[in-house]
């Protein structure tokens, strides 16, 4: 269950850390620290506390002694999607010129905006990665069900889970026939095609998939309910990690509130 | 596509939110029980083909196909495919938390608008018009999704529009290959399985 397309992908987490900190944390604590966090950070607009915002969940990361190098990269794939936005920002804003390139001004307030939404983005994926991402996937959809997640939708999102993994052999199978009879993707026509008749298979053996899986269901008894059977319990470390993590927020707020005026 | 958190201002991040929530509510009432197995099972599905890089050019991009999720999924493509961008922000770290809801309106409500206006078509024609239909729902949907990729940018501050214009011109090339492909996967799915598309409409038994 915890590998969700291919082992490569699997969650963050590795076996030896089961006795860490965060182990023995319910993961409703974990989502709920996210999400606070995520809402706390996203208000943030001086850099400094941005700048700190950004090492609470790096901390976090060493303390619980994740494989840094792979969250990091992880967290690098993001800024993937960004930086083209980015760079182009302090370009786009105006203000007083910092420096001049090409003949375009880059403006100080651009510069600051772009360094802004970089820590911000930033902050709030990792922290996403090392307290909800190091969670495994069926733990999610248990925690989110007792944080009254619409009943419909966690199971939606625990059949989701389930199935990746299995749809992911189903494709690696297909792309395996198409190698073997000599097919290597190129920019034609005939890639697209193949591509999409890929796709299309894809499609139709998910539903035949869900066909069975439908009617195994329906004579083991299933009545449309799946019955979440987990002893999620709050305890000490879990009050014990939210005062810490409370007093972590109220230092980033004051710091937004002493320094802001300040940049 | 994924906008990632602090880029956005509050207005448009609790709109999009609003919208996504409203839209995976719709999904999920129009949604019965017995068909959430089918319904994960395609939402799987959506999720390993948008792992899926085709050649473009000399780069590859990787697919959203979420055309063809509204014309599979209907409605219930909203909530299917929240599912998906959740799993993508909390495992992968692609995208973002805050901006969860907006990234979700941007790609379900483009799917569900593509599916609606083309579905007609192809489950009424044979498998060439079929497939001519899932082509415009492929490309529509592509096409939807940058304007609305573009909308959220250019309503959060004018330093952004230069920006929301090159995600539109970088992406017309991504529209006519998700055009093609799901086209082409209509075609293929409609001569195998002519039910497929209205395999998750009440009253049919799957």
């Amino acid at each position: 269950m915890g590998h969700l397309a291919g082992s490569e992908r699997a969650t963050l987490n590795t076996a030896t850390a089961e006795s860490r900190l965060l182990q023995r944390l319910d993961p409703r604590t974990r989502v709920i620290c996210v999400l606070v966090f995520a809402v706390c950070v996203v208000a943030l607009s001086s850099p400094l506390a941005l700048a700190v915002a950004l090492a609470v969940p790096a901390t976090l990361m060493l303390v619980q002694g994740l494989p840094i190098g792979k969250t990091l990269r992880r967290m690098a794939a993001m800024d993937g999607f960004i930086i083209f936005m980015l760079v182009l920002l302090p370009f786009t804003t105006a203000g007083p010129a910092a420096f001049t390139l090409f003949g375009f001004d880059a403006s100080t307030t651009g510069i600051w905006k772009a360094v802004e939404i970089g820590l911000t983005a930033n902050a709030i994926i990792l922290m996403v990665l090392v307290l909800v991402g190091t969670l495994e996937p069926g733990q999610l959809g248990h925690a989110l069900a007792r944080l009254r997640a619409p009943e419909t939708l966690v199971h939606l999102m625990l059949f989701t889970v389930r199935y990746i993994s299995v749809l992911q052999e189903e494709y690696t199978r297909l792309r395996a026939a198409m190698k073997m009879r000599g097919f290597t993707p190129k920019n034609t026509l005939h890639t697209y095609r193949s591509f999409g008749y890929l796709v299309g298979m894809l499609l139709v053996r998910a539903v035949d998939r869900s066909e069975r899986i439908l009617d195994a269901m329906k004579c083991r008894g299933f009545d449309g309910r799946l019955y979440l059977l987990d002893d999620l319990r709050y305890s000490k470390a879990d009050f014990t990690f939210a005062l810490v993590f409370s007093g972590a927020l109220v230092v980033l707020i004051g710091l937004e509130v002493f320094s802001g005026s300040a940049v | 596509m994924h906008i990632v958190d602090g880029a956005l201002s509050s207005p448009v991040v609790i709109g999009g939110a609003l919208i996504a929530a409203g839209g995976v509510a719709v999904g999920l009432k129009k949604l019965p029980l017995e068909r959430i197995p089918a319904a994960g099972v395609l939402s799987a599905c959506f999720f390993v083909a948008s792992l899926i890089h085709v050649p473009l050019g000399p780069t590859s991009v990787h697919l959203i196909l979420n055309g063809l999720a509204g014309l599979v999924l209907g409605w219930a493509a909203f909530p299917a495919l929240f599912v998906g961008l959740l799993l993508q922000a909390v495992f992968f770290g692609f995208g973002g938390l805050t901006v969860l809801g907006v990234n979700t309106t941007n790609i379900a409500l483009a799917a569900v608008l593509a599916g609606v206006l083309c579905r007609p078509g192809v489950v009424r024609g044979s498998p060439f018009v079929a497939s001519l239909w899932g082509g415009l729902a492929g490309g529509l949907a592509i096409a939807f999704t940058t304007v609305l990729v573009g909308a959220s940018l250019a309503l959060s501050g004018e330093a952004f529009i230069p920006a929301a214009k090159l995600v539109f011109f970088a992406h017309i090339p991504v529209i006519a290959v998700e055009a093609v492909l799901t086209g082409m996967a209509v075609y293929l799915a409609t001569k195998v399985k002519p039910e497929l598309f209205g395999a998750l409409t009440p009253g049919k038994a799957i």
